[in-house]
């Protein structure tokens, strides 16, 4: 039995197959370096002391017997790094009319959320400078607490910044027009508040650097686990005053990251000082508690929303409040509005209807900052969206999926843009759904929760469509005047052996960049991708870029790679020509040789070319210039980001008696363009959606009264772990994006976006029969109970 | 998270552990599995001068039984609840208990007398100790004593146990051929610390309950005994409407805390709930 031949039987052919990561096996066998398994000579370890209080006036601070303990070098308060370091401000030129505080590394006077870094201690080892922490007096004069969006938005209530009017970050008003008609003509309307609870990250590896400063050479070596070294140059350089060629950058492995790793710290920015300071490197990892109370959270938003429809079941406008509470300031360099403008922009986005209004409110309170994390805006956009829609099926008598279907934006009518401005190049809705419905046997699940509903078994299926935004362009950030790079470079050179050394942008944390990068060069050049070594994360080193971050890393750094690849491959076989007497045109190159281009015969393997290039130019014809090394830099044009799409389904189990909700299977259709690694995608798609499970039913930054994080040990916040997460099924619908030759669009956020609608969905549908819903993530058996009355 | 700096001393006997205790003027701590103590100890929670590892005690090793009971030593692992043949047959509550005792690598190391000994409220084998009607065998500077696990949890994280005292084994009644057991938990993820959890063993005349002794976790300041549940469910088939009364009885059995993510009455509907299932299949004969 022989199946027909593809792409994929070709030689070299690695785009499109599933080639295991080749650090893998490296960092299984425990030959990782992570940035806590690096020690320099003369390092010193820091600890910071945290504020107890949520918001309080600094009085004094006695750091004396701390500095006379045996071991400590430096004890450093806010106005030791406030002399070396410039503030920075969390707010970018196109959210017109964002404020938000300056900030420095180290409070100067006043603290505004629990958990706030005040002093710093470098001493000899951890331990000791731990010792110290408790040596430390701080007096704290209590302010009046800003915790809870309510309170913050009260007027004549207490405002965290002084000076400021009130606690707005920023104001965001959509308005297509005709909202109001639409609303007054419309047959159905449905209406709800959403809720979406605080979350973080929970990287596996906690955030963690050590900063060298060489007084002698005035430079500063930063070893940083980040997913974007380019941009930690720039800062560093900017707000330290050290030339950018002076500072050097070094992202090493890294243990996930997930949007988390690409702020501005208070406690980064002061390890970097601290070691200029005392000219010697400085080591900080956050410990897992400090990671509660200091690494960004995410979401924290209340959405009340609402849909009109006509009578045969049309969506004619969508009108939204989002009210989203940031922490007490905006962070660094990217902002904490991101997420609630993406929330307003992709409400409806799979959705053919006109009439949109949205407002966002970004509000200011006492607690740790939120920002980007996997998905931003995404899940709560998906599930405010995609739940109004299942209440209007309900409504009208029509079941999820064919309600879908009637609404969604037909396969072939595009190029479209939504309602809020973004232009859509070509997505699948219709192609995604369909797969859908066969994939999870849907009319089978039905009957069968119809039958287990007889005998008391609350079984509820939930789907959820949605459109992820990726490759992003200088619209991204760019133009409200971050130094962010939308753009990727890669320096390729073709080794003596023939091998190939390939420098790029992009960063890895542990998805695979480095695989995929590998498999675009090895299929584009004709060898082997053992031959092919990828090196990233060196300022020193690779060119400078965006790095990776929204979903841009196959799309813009794969592109570059392979336009990249595509120029040698032009240097070599002019050189090929000049040898073998032939047209370049005439010549390609397959696993390592030259070949005939036409007869596939061999001609002479690239490694002799490199050999005679390298080693023996005198035998080249005269004038010529063996170029086996070359550098190239892309940056997306055309559609200012290449928007994908997708569905998911679900299938649960509610315990209707003790809250207890059972996921029992999960689906997803997803289209991200050309697939480089089918592996890697899957496995993006799976860890995306156990991380929205984990948003939808079990993760929360659960705050008191007086703003102190309740539950900051992986005791208390609960991650979801692998008992109880369930098979997630997989297909795909490739819809490559026109404005790359290689055509791919990202996929790291799909599985998160919609997962937590999916389940909230789902839920809701379990609980039908009882008269009750639930909009509120995450989903706990406490809430369920409540819905229910059980108690 | 680093611990402050301690001392560390490897005892060799029960005696030398003892007598290292009183030394450090009991500003020291025993230390065997550690699942519990070395994070209190990196979290700075606790600061003994002195750790005294006891794990090199051959003392407190081992599992046989003794009369009519099995005794247990304390440093049986809580691995080896799952492993050892004569607690699967002769105490088969705890072998239940035990897959829900957090994740494998906490079980290879976690002992049984430690966990006893510090009475986590939301521990699984301290609740067990007192629906088997366990008794702890202790040394001390004044001798050695067995106290009831009746009479053992005082309060919150407070036992019959004196500062230098050292629990040495625990002593089990063997299960007999007319007893019955049940045990589960509600915990939102597998090995997490449950939101209610309870082990029950009863005694059955003619098929009906002559003695039953139910303990429950998670649901206040100590295991807790339900005997007004217990009382009821006397004489009876665990037929529908003795497992509600029991099920009712639960209001004055229990007063679950406050806490900010699980409310009181959550609590205690919860535990309802699994006292009923527990019941039932205590009734089919589980």
């Amino acid at each position: 039995m022989t199946a027909p031949l593809t792409s994929l039987d070709r030689p070299n052919s690695y785009i499109g197959r599933s080639v295991p990561r080749p650090n893998a096996k490296r960092l299984l066998a425990g030959r990782g370096r992570y940035i806590s398994d690096l020690k320099l000579p003369r390092m010193l370890h820091a600890a910071f002391l945290r504020s107890p209080h949520a918001h309080a006036k600094i009085v004094s601070i006695d750091v004396g017997a701390a500095r006379a303990l045996e071991g400590v070098h430096l004890v450093a308060t806010g106005e030791d790094l406030a002399k070396i370091c410039t503030p920075w401000t969390g707010t970018l030129d196109h959210f017109k009319g964002m404020t938000s505080a300056p900030q420095l590394p180290l409070p100067l006077d006043r603290v505004v959320w629990a958990g706030q870094a005040v002093v710093a201690v470098l001493a000899e080892s951890r331990a000791i400078a731990e010792d110290a922490l408790e040596l430390i007096e701080v007096d704290y004069e209590d302010l009046p607490l800003v915790v809870d969006i309510d309170g913050a938005r009260e007027a004549g209530g207490p405002v965290i910044n002084p000076g400021s009017a009130n606690n707005i970050c920023f104001r965001s008003h959509l308005d297509s027009g005709a909202v109001d008609d639409a609303f007054a003509q419309a047959a159905h309307v449905v209406e709800e508040e959403f809720s979406f609870g605080r979350h973080t990250a929970v990287t596996l590896e906690p955030r963690a650097i050590v900063a060298d400063y060489d007084p002698a050479a005035g430079a500063l070596t930063v070893h940083h686990a980040t997913q974007t070294p380019y941009q930690f140059q720039d800062l560093y350089s900017r707000h330290y005053g050290i030339p950018e060629a002076r500072v050097r950058v070094i992202a090493t492995d890294i243990g996930g990251s997930f949007g988390m790793k690409l702020h501005v710290y208070h406690e980064d920015m002061a390890v970097v000082g601290l070691s200029i300071l005392l000219g010697r490197p400085v080591k900080y990892v956050a410990d897992r508690i400090e990671s509660f109370v200091s690494d960004i959270h995410a979401r924290d938003h209340r959405v009340r929303a609402r849909m009109a429809l006509d009578a045969g079941g049309d969506i004619l406008a969508v009108d939204v409040l989002d009210l989203t509470a940031i922490g007490a300031f905006s962070t660094y360099p990217r902002t904490s509005v991101v997420e609630g403008n993406q929330v307003i922009r992709l409400i409806g986005a799979p959705y053919r209807f006109r009439n949109y209004r949205a407002t966002l409110e970004v509000i200011f309170q006492n607690k740790v900052q939120t920002s980007q994390y996997r998905a931003v805006g995404h899940p709560i956009a998906c599930a405010v969206t995609e739940r109004l829609v299942d209440m209007a099926a309900s409504k009208l008598g029509l079941d999820p999926f064919a309600i879908r279907a009637q609404n969604v934006i037909a396969d072939d009518a595009y190029p479209q843009t939504s309602p809020t401005g973004y232009r859509f190049e070509a997505l699948s809705h219709q192609a995604c759904l369909k797969r859908l419905h066969e994939l999870m046997d849907y009319d089978g699940l039905r009957a069968e929760q119809a039958e287990l509903r007889k005998r008391g078994v609350y079984r509820g299926i939930g789907i959820a469509t949605f459109v992820e935004i990726t490759n992003p362009s200088p619209a991204f950030y760019g133009v409200g005047g971050a130094r962010i790079s939308s753009q990727d470079g890669a320096i390729l050179s073709l080794t003596p052996s023939g091998e190939v050394r390939c420098l790029i942008s992009v960063t890895e944390q542990g998805q695979g960049t480095e695989a995929i990068i590998g498999q675009i060069v090895a299929d584009q050049l004709g060898i082997a991708q053992d031959h092919v070594k990828v090196i990233t994360g060196d300022t020193e080193v690779t060119p400078h870029g965006g790095a990776t971050w929204a979903c841009r890393g196959a799309g813009i750094g794969g592109e570059t790679a392979l336009q990249a690849t595509r120029a040698l491959k032009r240097n070599i076989l002019e050189i090929a020509a000049l040898i073998l007497q032939e047209q370049p045109s005439a010549l390609d190159i397959v696993d390592g040789e030259v070949v005939d281009a036409v007869t596939r015969n061999q001609r002479m393997p690239i490694a002799e070319i490199a050999r005679i290039a390298y080693f023996r130019s005198d035998t080249l014809p005269p004038g010529t210039q063996a170029q086996l090394t070359v550098s190239h830099h892309f940056a997306p044009q055309g559609y200012p980001f290449a928007f994908t799409n997708g569905i998911q389904g679900c299938s649960l189990e509610v315990d209707v008696e003790t809250g207890f909700i059972k996921v029992l299977k999960h689906f997803i259709v997803e289209d991200c363009g050309r697939v480089i690694n089918p592996m890697l995608v899957d496995e993006q798609l799976r860890g995306g959606i156990v991380q929205g499970l984990g948003a939808a039913l079990f993760e929360e930054c659960r705050y008191s009264e007086t703003g102190q994080l309740m539950n900051g040990s992986l005791a208390d916040y609960l991650v979801p772990m692998p008992m109880e997460m369930p098979d997630i099924v997989i297909a795909h619908v490739e819809t490559p994006t026109a404005d790359t030759v290689l055509g791919a669009k990202g996929v790291g956020e799909a599985g998160t976006a919609a997962a937590s609608a999916c389940v909230l969905n789902a839920v809701n549908d379990a609980l039908a029969p009882f008269d009750t819903t639930i909009n509120s993530i995450p989903i706990t058996p406490v809430k369920v109970l409540k819905a229910l009355k059980r108690f | 998270m680093k611990a402050r700096a301690f001392s560390y001393f490897r005892a060799a006997t029960i005696d030398q552990a003892l007598d290292a205790h009183a030394r450090a003027g009991d500003d020291a701590r025993f230390i065997a599995g550690g699942q519990s103590l070395v994070p209190a100890l990196s979290l700075r929670l606790q600061a003994p001068r002195l750790l005294i590892d006891i794990t090199h005690i051959d003392e407190l090793r081992g599992v046989r039984r003794e009369g009519g009971y099995l005794r247990i030593g304390a440093l049986t692992r809580h691995c080896e609840m799952l492993s050892e043949p004569l607690i699967a047959e002769f105490a088969p509550l705890l072998h239940a208990a035990a897959p829900f005792v957090a994740h494998p690598a906490i079980r290879n190391r976690g002992t049984f007398g430690g966990s006893v000994a510090l009475a986590d409220p939301a521990s699984e084998f301290p609740a067990m100790t007192l629906a088997l009607d366990a008794e702890i065998e202790i040394a001390g500077p004044s001798g050695s004593r067995r106290v009831k696990a009746d009479d053992f949890f005082l309060d919150l994280f407070e036992t019959a146990l004196q500062p230098g005292e050292l629990i040495t084994a625990v002593h089990v009644p063997l299960f007999k051929a007319d007893q019955r057991f049940a045990f589960d938990e509600l915990a939102r993820r597998r090995g997490d610390y449950a939101l209610v959890g309870c082990g029950m063993l009863a005694t059955f005349k003619n098929d009906r309950v002559d003695d039953i002794r139910i303990s429950f976790f998670s649901v206040g300041n100590t295991p807790t005994r339900v005997k007004g549940a217990e009382a009821t469910l006397i004489g009876s088939s665990l037929d529908a409407e003795r497992i509600a009364a029991a099920q009712a009885a639960l209001e004055g059995d229990l007063a679950p805390p406050d806490s900010d993510e699980v409310p009181p009455a959550m609590r205690l509907h919860i535990a309802r709930v699994l006292l009923g299932r527990l019941l039932g299949r205590l009734g089919e004969g589980a």
